[in-house]
């Protein structure tokens, strides 16, 4: 096996890039979750406290237990942990296996009967 | 003790809870259009800010089996929250308008009930890639015109013009920090999008 060679801490791609990251530290090198999908919308609710039987969690993880006692899409998740997305559906693969966690799949797009969607956001909308 | 419960998943959905669902609606545009401030003036949060690691080729990194740190780079993407009742929760997503970040725009645009293209009339050309996005993959979108100096000026037809857009595109003027106009811009869309999606389906009559 080759030596592993420790990456440059930060290396600047352009302006629209943000710097080149060491991924999956927290995650432990999984780039994939082992369970779920994880859309960007998808709502994460805790269903349980976290116990002493729930051995291999990190402090990432407890963090996302506690974030999750109000319902948050996968995308706020990651945005409050301040941690990449595929990073954060990972962690959520593991709390979901645990049945730390419920996931809430988005609405799908709108099927050809039912426009009701629309309604409901403009309206919801013009009453704000 | 006794806080480990094996039959966790029941605590949740037992009773009347309603069943939560996302929707999402996209706002794309070029550089410094004002994407960011459209997604704060309207969202019940300041906007939040997330990233998703790409290899530099921008393809997603849960792709490849050897993740090399060397290969990736982050895109950031804003995105804001309004909680439209109990049930429904409409997400605002601010995206890149850059070619190499069509991996991201994918996932973004799948399943999003439409989109707004900012267009800043001193570099319309910015528009395009946005553009010509929403009309390959069937996104019902608006055009609307920031109102930097000089935007008014210009006459909505020019846009559609040189956008190339099809006629039955709105494009509108809009004024991204202002709550009001962000609000018209989203309501617009929704119609546009109500609009064409009874136009595919068979059974409407009114
Ligand atoms: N005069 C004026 N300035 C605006 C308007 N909208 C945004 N700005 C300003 O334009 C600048 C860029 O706005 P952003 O919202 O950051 O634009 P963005 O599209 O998110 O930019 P990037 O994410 O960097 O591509 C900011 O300084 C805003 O305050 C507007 O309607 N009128
Ligand atoms: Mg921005």
């Amino acid at each position: 096996m080759a030596e592993y060679e420790e990456p440059p801490e930060v290396h600047w791609v352009d302006e629209q890039a943000g710097p080149v990251v060491r991924p999956y530290a927290v995650t432990r090198g999984r780039a994939r979750p082992v369970t779920g999908k994880f859309d960007l919308t998808s709502q994460v609710c805790t269903v349980r406290t976290v116990s002493s039987q729930d051995i291999g969690l990190g402090p990432e993880h407890l963090a996302i237990v506690t974030l999750c006692g109000r319902r948050l899409s996968v995308a706020e998740v990651a945005a409050h942990l301040d941690l990449p997305l595929g990073t954060v559906r990972v962690l959520l693969g593991d709390l979901l296996e645990r049945q730390l966690v419920r996931v809430f799949e988005p609405r799908p797009a709108p099927v050809l009967t039912d426009d009701s969607v629309f309604e409901q956001v403009i309206n919801g909308l013009r009453a704000l | 003790m006794g806080y480990a419960h094996s039959d966790g998943a029941d605590q949740t959905g037992t009773t009347g809870e309603l069943m939560p669902t996302a929707v999402k609606i996209l706002i794309a545009g070029g550089f410094g259009v004002g994407k960011t401030t459209l997604v704060g003036a309207v969202s019940e949060t300041r906007p939040l800010r997330t990233e998703e690691l790409l290899t530099e080729e921008g393809v997603s990194v849960d792709d490849l089996s050897g993740v090399e740190a060397k290969t990736t780079t982050t895109v950031a993407m804003d995105f804001g929250r309004i909680s439209i009742n109990e049930e429904l929760v409409l997400y605002l997503f601010g995206t890149p308008g850059q070619d190499r970040f069509w991996f991201v725009w994918d996932e973004l645009a799948l399943g999003a009930l439409g989109a707004v293209i900012l267009a800043d009339t001193r570099r319309l050309a910015d528009c395009f890639p946005s553009v010509d996005y929403f009309e390959k993959h069937g996104t019902p979108f608006v055009v609307a015109v920031n109102c930097f100096e000089g935007a008014r000026q210009h006459r909505l037809d020019e846009v559609t013009q040189a956008l190339n857009l099809d006629p039955g595109v709105p494009v509108m003027l809009c004024d991204a920090r202002s709550r009001e106009s962000g609000k018209a811009v989203l309501i617009a869309v929704l119609e546009h999008a109500m609009r064409s999606h009874r136009a595919m389906s068979p059974a409407t009559a009114g």
